[in-house]
């Protein structure tokens, strides 16, 4: 009596479980395909070594790389202010302050990361950029700075939290051995636990960075729509992400090359992230078994 | 000052320096947050969260985008909770362990971290285009749906994880069959957590804004949505089309969007920290 | 050993909420029921960006006037909307610029028939940000020089338009290439249309534009006059000259006067309405653009856009007055 309807409900949740599979497939089917249409019209070397993009106008040019250097010089921006902020918590939570102050501190952190992020991109066009207008010259209304900074304000739990678990991770046998010797905590951190939770803190930049790098509304609100190949953060810049907001909110027709150069941004933009997350994934897998 | 001192200096310091970081993001937060309720509150009355968008900003309101958002929220409870928990539960207790659960699981990692547009693309091309769905809500809601499946079959299988094996071998000792056990102990014992995660996965989905633009929501919706077919708008559309005006008055109706949605984010947040908090005390192993 | 820990657990009270959650979203849906003489329907609407505040003001006070009617008003470009009209996708296509004979074609392959209205005239204007105090005014050959497809990656300073010019950079904001203002500032300025340098700050969005100039000392940029009418103290507008005395001498600025004579040249343009000939036959639309022309003149102006002459406005009813009755359907 039971078996029958045990077996429905087994298949009835493999179907769901199979879900994840189909969605990843989805994924890469579509962008390996539309993308395959696209270079089949723009050889790969143009794409990816041209530094003008301009895919829609006239003369129209494919080269990313104008795409990249925009989320590039964000997300380094973001981790330059996320890295020793998220870095020094993590330190001060794990090795300076007690129980308590740590886990009420710690949900506290988590607030930045649950922002929406239009709120932040809202921040900083319409707080940060004028604040920095006031004292850097020249600095356009549309910059990389401004949504770098806010950014990487929304990272910072990502590698606090993480590096903080990397650092708890240490053999309490190494921090003894160096407070044994007379180190202080400062010493300790920088000079024991540090190199030895270095590749959990790795995996936190990776991932936070991959966060960056992925990111759309902030930068869509505050860097700006003109594809600039250029490192200098204080001018207009669009990243992929923005590119690809862009185009969704004008029309483009189906099946046309301009369509097509969605799939291809989104697919840079795949390739980019999931290097990067798997690369972390390994990270982890490893520094996770060099302590049991 | 010899070098003892200079130790004990530097670590003092790096100490109040450490403080300083933990509260700096915090601090940078808390200004923002109360520039907005300066700019924002005054504009925040029962008029705007009931009239629909207009081109005097004296006159707009989120009404539309409002009842987008919960008709948004709505579905997206619907179509991920029913898929990702049952993937959940199948996942954690039914796949055979062995290289391919190692490769889902993989998978599933990947698929957190993809960038929400991607999920946009996926569903433009998918829901909106090649299932003909449109710019619907239900388009959106099905592309919301999968951005967060993944984050709730983990929390999904973290959660039964968490149930202590006695309770799944006191039931099969018992004569239970795979089913019974999970549908009347491990769900229900895991069912806070569970509730938990998902009320976190929601709270971040409310707030997206890329990919339901790019799966076709639209901007200027001044009718609210009556089926799953209609078009739609959500607040951080609302809140990034008056952001991107230039007038100042529009930035003063931006401002009171955001304290509506950064109420709703906080709401789902601390309703979740009280269920989990209720749930640890009520359970004890 | 309890058979189940939770009485009433979490997962009941959420499906409670749940349940709870659609009930009130579907009497909030509801509304009150249908009055027998009040209006129904969809209207959708899309196409450029400049003629879009007009469109949205009509929209708004068809609306308060009629609440029951679903208008949609896009802004996907002149472009963008003729593609969808030209597929039978949208009713009424916003455009500034007249329809291009391709776009004829594509409606003509999808058997839709369409009416041009004319419904205002706008003066493109050329901004800077306030504190440039070099650019009052510019040539149309110096702006052919800044914005033709040569120019991309060689023009980036100002001094390079003119040598009397700082030597600064150089920040451009314009239309997108969906855009109607982008087809017809291209055709203007450098005789063929969407003939244009790529790197720009390109956007169908034109307030995007406005912020942009707004908040950056060295830049430039074009859009329809409705946008800088309405953000006056954060731009300011260049004469131009196109170096033609015969139509008004020197550099012009576009006001009512200068865009109705014709003396703000190349740049003054007509603005559009097209309507679908299958759209027209439902009532709500013959209603709606009727309501349109009618309240054009008198939003127009305070959209900051310049309304026909009294002449034009009676031709531009009878015209559509004419449509109407070719395309009514006997109820």
């Amino acid at each position: 009596m039971r078996r029958p309807k045990e077996k429905l409900i087994e298949k009835l949740l493999a179907a769901s479980g199979w879900l994840t599979i189909l969605t990843t497939l989805g994924i890469l089917v579509i962008l390996v395909y539309e993308s395959g249409q696209f270079f089949a019209d723009v050889s790969v070397w143009e794409f990816l070594t041209g530094t003008e993009w301009t895919p829609l106008f006239s003369k129209k040019e494919f080269g990313i790389l104008p795409l990249l250097t925009a989320t590039l010089l964000t997300s380094v921006i973001a981790l330059l202010v996320a890295l020793p902020v998220g870095l020094t918590i993590a330190i001060y939570l794990n090795e300076y302050s007690n129980r308590k102050f740590r886990s009420t501190v710690k949900p506290m952190l988590e607030v930045l990361a649950s922002v929406p992020t239009v709120v932040y991109g809202f921040f900083a066009l319409t707080i940060i950029t004028p604040f920095l207008q006031s004292f850097i010259p020249g600095l356009a209304g549309f910059n990389s700075i401004s949504p770098g900074i806010v950014m990487g304000i929304m990272i910072i739990p990502m590698i606090s939290s993480l590096s903080e678990d990397a650092l708890f991770a240490v053999p309490k046998s190494l921090r003894d051995a160096s407070y044994g010797m007379g180190a202080t905590r400062f010493q300790t951190v920088f000079r024991v636990l540090i190199p030895s939770a270095a590749s959990g803190i790795i995996v936190s930049v990776i991932l936070a960075v991959s966060r960056a790098i992925g990111e759309t509304m902030i930068v869509a609100i505050a860097a700006g729509q003109q594809p600039n190949f250029t490192l200098n953060p204080l001018v207009p810049v669009e990243t992929i992400t923005t590119y690809i907001v862009q185009v969704s909110l004008g029309d483009v027709p189906r099946d046309s090359l301009e369509y097509r150069t969605i799939f291809a941004a989104g697919m840079v933009l795949f390739i980019i992230t999931f290097i990067m997350n798997n690369i972390s994934l390994w990270l982890k897998r490893k520094y996770h078994r060099q302590y049991e | 000052m010899n070098n003892s001192t200079k130790n004990r200096l530097t670590d003092k310091a790096f100490q109040y320096f450490g403080i300083f970081n933990t509260f700096l993001g915090l601090i940078m937060l808390a200004v923002f947050i109360f520039v907005i309720l300066q700019v924002g509150l005054q504009r925040l009355d029962w008029d705007f969260l009931t009239s629909l968008p207009s081109r005097f900003p004296e006159k707009a309101g989120i009404y539309t985008a409002l009842i987008g958002t919960f008709w948004m929220l709505l579905l997206t409870i619907i179509f991920s909770v029913t898929l990702g928990v049952s993937a959940g539960i199948y996942l954690e207790e039914y796949a055979k362990k062995g290289w391919f659960s190692k490769l889902l699981e993989i998978n599933i990692s990947n698929l957190v971290g993809v960038p929400s547009v991607i999920y946009g693309i996926l569903g433009l091309a998918f829901f909106n285009r090649y299932l003909g769905l449109g710019g619907s809500l239900l388009a959106g809601s099905l592309t919301l749906s999968l951005l967060i499946i993944p984050v709730i079959i983990m929390t999904t299988r973290e959660s039964l994880k968490a149930v202590p094996k006695t309770i799944k071998e006191g039931a099969y000792a018992l004569g239970a069959t795979r089913w019974q056990t999970i549908w009347k102990q491990l769900l229900p014992a895991a069912s806070g957590s569970i509730v938990t995660g998902v009320i976190l996965a929601l709270a971040r989905a409310i707030g997206e804004a890329a990919p339901l633009i790019v799966v076709g929501a639209l901007v200027y919706v001044p009718f609210i949505p009556h089926t799953p077919m209609d078009d739609y708008t959500l607040l951080p559309i609302q809140i990034f089309n008056w952001t991107s005006r230039p007038q100042p008055e529009f930035q003063v109706n931006a401002s009171a969007g955001i304290i509506v949605l950064l109420f709703l984010t906080f709401l789902l947040n601390g309703i979740s920290i009280y269920l989990r908090n209720k749930w640890q005390k009520k359970v004890k192993w | 050993m309890k058979r189940s820990i939770l009485k009433n657990s979490n997962r009941f009270r959420f499906g409670n909420l749940v349940i709870l959650a659609v009930i009130a979203l579907v009497i909030a849906s509801c509304g009150q029921p249908k009055k027998s003489n009040e209006k129904t329907g969809n209207i959708s609407i899309d196409g450029s960006s400049t003629v879009y505040p007009i469109s949205e003001a009509v929209a708004e006070e068809y609306l308060a006037l009629n609440p029951k009617v679903r208008v949609t008003v896009g802004e996907s470009g002149t472009g963008g909307g003729f593609k969808k009209f030209g597929r039978g996708e949208i009713d009424i296509n916003d455009a500034s610029r007249a329809i291009k004979q391709g776009e004829i074609e594509a409606c003509e392959a999808n058997n839709i028939k369409f009416i041009e209205l004319l419904i205002a005239y706008d003066g493109m204007a050329i901004v800077v940000n306030p504190n440039n105090t070099w650019a009052t005014d510019i040539t149309v050959a110096e702006l052919k020089k800044l914005w033709e497809p040569a120019a991309q990656g060689k023009i980036t300073k100002w001094n390079q338009v003119r040598t009397t010019w700082p030597d600064k950079e150089i920040h451009l904001y314009g239309a997108g290439t969906a855009s109607g203002t982008f087809d017809y500032f291209t055709e203007a300025i450098m005789g063929e249309a969407k003939s244009c340098r790529g790197d720009y700050t390109a956007s169908e969005d034109d307030n995007v534009l406005v912020q942009g100039v707004a908040s950056d000392d060295l830049a430039l940029g074009f859009f329809g006059l409705s946008y800088f009418e309405n953000n006056k103290d954060k731009l300011k507008l260049v004469a131009v000259n196109d170096e033609n005395p015969e139509n008004g001498d020197g550099a012009i600025l576009p006001t009512l006067e200068t865009v109705k004579d014709k003396t703000y040249a190349p740049l003054s343009r007509p603005l559009f309405i097209y309507v679908n000939s299958t759209a027209a036959e439902k009532e709500v639309i013959q209603d709606f653009v009727t309501f349109y022309l009618e309240q054009a003149p008198a939003l127009v102006k305070e959209v900051g856009y310049i309304p026909l002459e009294d002449n034009e406005i009676a031709a531009g009813k009878a015209v559509w007055a004419d449509f109407v009755k070719a395309h009514a359907v006997i109820k």
